[in-house]
């Protein structure tokens, strides 16, 4: 139940880590997770669903945080861009973007990433359709998107062999 | 309960993906909610020999991984699919959808033609209404105060169909439609034996196009049948000219779909 002031205790894990917040429930989780919880990776983009930019994952599946009030995360899993390295050592999906110059102003950029470690979660040998459904929800007004796409599938071929063979011979990748 | 104690005081609250843009943009009448994602009595697909029963907290995404729905209600899928991105398809429910009204939803369209029913709850038991006809204006509909969507239930059917979906919009994902369309439709030989057809963002609800339907009802395809379907289906709905697209456009493309449709069977 509320306290006076209104707020509730949510209690979840976000980067493996357990968390006890105390916050309004109609909160974003956008908001609790820059203000509260000083995680400013994750960005605001247009604020309403529609850009990516503030991509994160619950409990595995990719989420806009602009449109998850935060008492529905209750017992949940969060990961943010914070939590993909892994201590120093970045992921395959964040070395390829540095690789094939996949960043430019940076605001797509941790909701790019995000998603792209989510579609390897999901589908580790993705095609090029799968690739490009997997970030359709993610805008970007700098790269014209080629360059996403080429560091996508350089992180796939870094994770695995096979994937190199099956990309040749797809066309226009 | 909190819905019948204060009837229209508490408004549901499933995926956010169209209430949190608008509780943030201060366009919701409502101050209070009932946050109702958790719920397990609205989740789930199930599938007896008669009908595929989605719970209303449904997500596109579970839709679109659900192999009955993919062999025997493909569009649902198909318009599934394209609904927002990802992150929106994770967190839109098939109940939200139909709840929020919009005559630009994509799955409505889907849902008319395959005859969806509604099981709506309250604290005073349950009943089952067709889905068309259930939104009688723009974002009005039959359901009472304290009625929640309980599940949306789809008859199965043996016979082949075609089935048609085509969702028109400024990009490929992510973009709110311009016009969408379902049409379904059983032949027998080279005549239509049956046709359903339905649009959204052509009218204040997303529409079945009957009187269409009726004349193209025991006809072979050929150009005058799809002449007349054309006529009719052009007196039957009613674009606007709005942020997203314009009367004109919107009239012509839903006749050239219709026509795309009717060539394809």
């Amino acid at each position: 139940m509320p306290d006076a002031s209104g707020k509730v205790e949510i209690n979840c894990t976000v980067n493996s880590e357990a968390r006890t917040l105390h916050v309004f429930p109609m909160a974003r989780l956008l908001d609790v997770l820059r203000e509260e919880l000083r995680l400013t990776g994750t960005k605001e983009g247009c604020g309403e669903g529609e850009c990516g930019a503030c991509s994160v994952l619950i409990d595995g599946a990719l989420v806009n945080s602009c449109l998850v009030p935060v008492l529905q995360v209750e017992g949940a899993l969060i990961k943010t861009i914070e939590g993909v390295a892994t201590g120093e050592q970045l992921h395959v999906v964040q070395e390829a973007f540095i690789a094939c110059g996949g960043a430019q102003c940076g605001i797509c950029t941790p909701g790019m990433v995000i998603a792209a470690v989510n579609l390897l979660e999901r589908t580790p040998n993705p095609n090029e359709a799968e690739i490009r459904a997997g970030l359709a929800g993610n805008l970007c007004r700098c790269t014209g998107y080629m360059k996403i796409f080429e560091a996508v599938v350089k992180a796939c071929q870094s994770s695995s062999t096979t994937k190199t063979q099956r990309h040749r011979e797809e066309p226009g990748i | 309960m909190f819905l019948a104690d204060e009837r229209g005081a508490w408004k549901p609250f499933a995926g956010g993906t169209d209430l949190m843009v608008l509780f943030e943009a201060g366009k919701l009448l409502h101050k209070k909610f009932v946050n109702i994602w958790n719920l397990p009595e609205l989740r789930g697909i199930e599938v007896t020999t008669e009908h595929v029963t989605l719970g209303a907290l449904t997500t596109y995404t579970e839709v679109q991984a659900n192999e009955t729905l993919q062999e025997e209600f493909p569009m649902l899928c198909q318009a599934a699919s394209e609904t927002g991105g990802l992150a929106i398809q994770n967190r839109g429910t098939l109940g939200g959808n139909i709840a929020n009204a919009s005559p630009a939803g994509d799955s409505p369209p889907a849902l008319l033609v395959y005859d969806a029913e509604l099981e709506l709850v309250s604290a005073r038991g349950s009943r089952f209404v067709p889905y068309h006809g259930f939104h009688t204006g723009y974002k009005q509909m039959l359901m009472r105060a304290d009625e929640l969507i309980k599940s949306i239930r789809l008859p199965r059917r043996t016979e082949t169909r075609h089935h048609y979906y085509r969702k028109v919009g400024t990009r490929k994902a992510q973009a709110i439609s311009k016009i969408c369309f379902a049409g379904v439709a059983q032949m027998n030989g080279d005549q239509i034996r049956d046709v359903r057809i339905a649009l959204g963002s052509v009218a204040p609800v997303v529409v079945r196009c009957q009187k269409t339907e009726d004349v193209l009802r025991n006809q072979k395809v050929d150009a005058t049948t799809v002449s007349a379907a054309r006529a009719e289906l052009a007196r039957e709905i009613s674009p606007i000219d709005d942020i997203r697209s314009t009367a004109n456009y919107r009239l012509q493309v839903a006749l050239n779909v219709l026509e795309d449709f009717l060539t394809n069977l």
